[in-house]
């Protein structure tokens, strides 16, 4: 099952260019004093090698499911009134948003705290793999090699 | 033995050169059935081993296993 994208309270994945402003839009809330924003973008180094572009891969059943549990999870945690959040997939360039994650608060210090819970574990919960492609030609999944 | 539906991802996928599969085994955990893959894929060897999942909800390594389960070994994620 996928979310529509931005529909407040949906963890969404997109194989589109993601829309800050149309994420911020569905988080605006009179009750709201705080609104907190995480952009991830792709970065043209990782490990002293240098990117030249990026591919997700994402298992999006379990990636949805996992990423709304997530969502759940902040709500409960904190006093926050919106969330929202969405990943890509597909073939990325330098500068692109991978990953948007907007909570708006009544206050901003649960808002921030939210954006952080959130964030960390969609790194490291869901199945979603990156990628990169260097300049020398090879590519390489990241974080996978045993070291 | 039982019979599984294992799928692979990513690395996993391309050290396997399959996405998925029919296994006969008679491990009754996704570790064990794991580390049996591994004999038949040596190459999965070079690969960390991180999340499992069966029948599309997340699991843990240790999980009963009764055979006709859909078994999905994700390697380590990256996403964000």
């Amino acid at each position: 099952m996928s979310a529509p994208p931005f529909d407040s309270g949906w963890f969404a994945i997109s194989g589109e260019s993601l829309n800050r402003k149309a994420l911020r839009a569905s988080l605006q809330d009179v009750e709201s004093g705080a609104f907190v924003l995480f952009e991830g973008w792709v970065r043209n180094h990782n490990d002293g090698r240098k990117v030249l572009q990026l591919e997700y891969e994402v298992y999006e059943p379990l990636a949805v499911s996992e990423g709304n549990a997530i969502l759940e999870e902040a709500r409960e945690r904190f006093a926050i009134s919106r969330v929202a959040a969405v990943h890509r997939q597909g073939l990325l360039e330098l500068r692109e948003p991978a990953v948007l994650v907007g909570v708006s608060a009544a206050h901003r210090g649960a808002a921030f705290d939210a954006c952080r819970y959130i964030i960390d574990e969609v790194k490291a919960r869901l199945p979603i793999w990156k990628r990169e492609y260097y300049a020398d030609g090879i590519t390489e999944w990241v974080n996978c090699r045993v070291k | 033995m039982k019979q599984f539906t294992v799928k692979w991802f990513a690395a996993y996928r391309d050290a396997t050169g399959v996405e998925q599969e029919q296994v006969q085994s008679s491990a009754n955990s996704p570790a064990l059935l794991f580390a049996e893959m591994t004999r038949l894929h040596p190459e999965l060897a070079k690969y960390s081993r991180a999340l499992v999942a069966v029948n599309d909800a997340m699991a843990a390594w240790d999980t009963e296993l009764r055979g006709g389960e859909q078994v999905l070994f994700f390697p380590p994620v990256a996403g964000g």
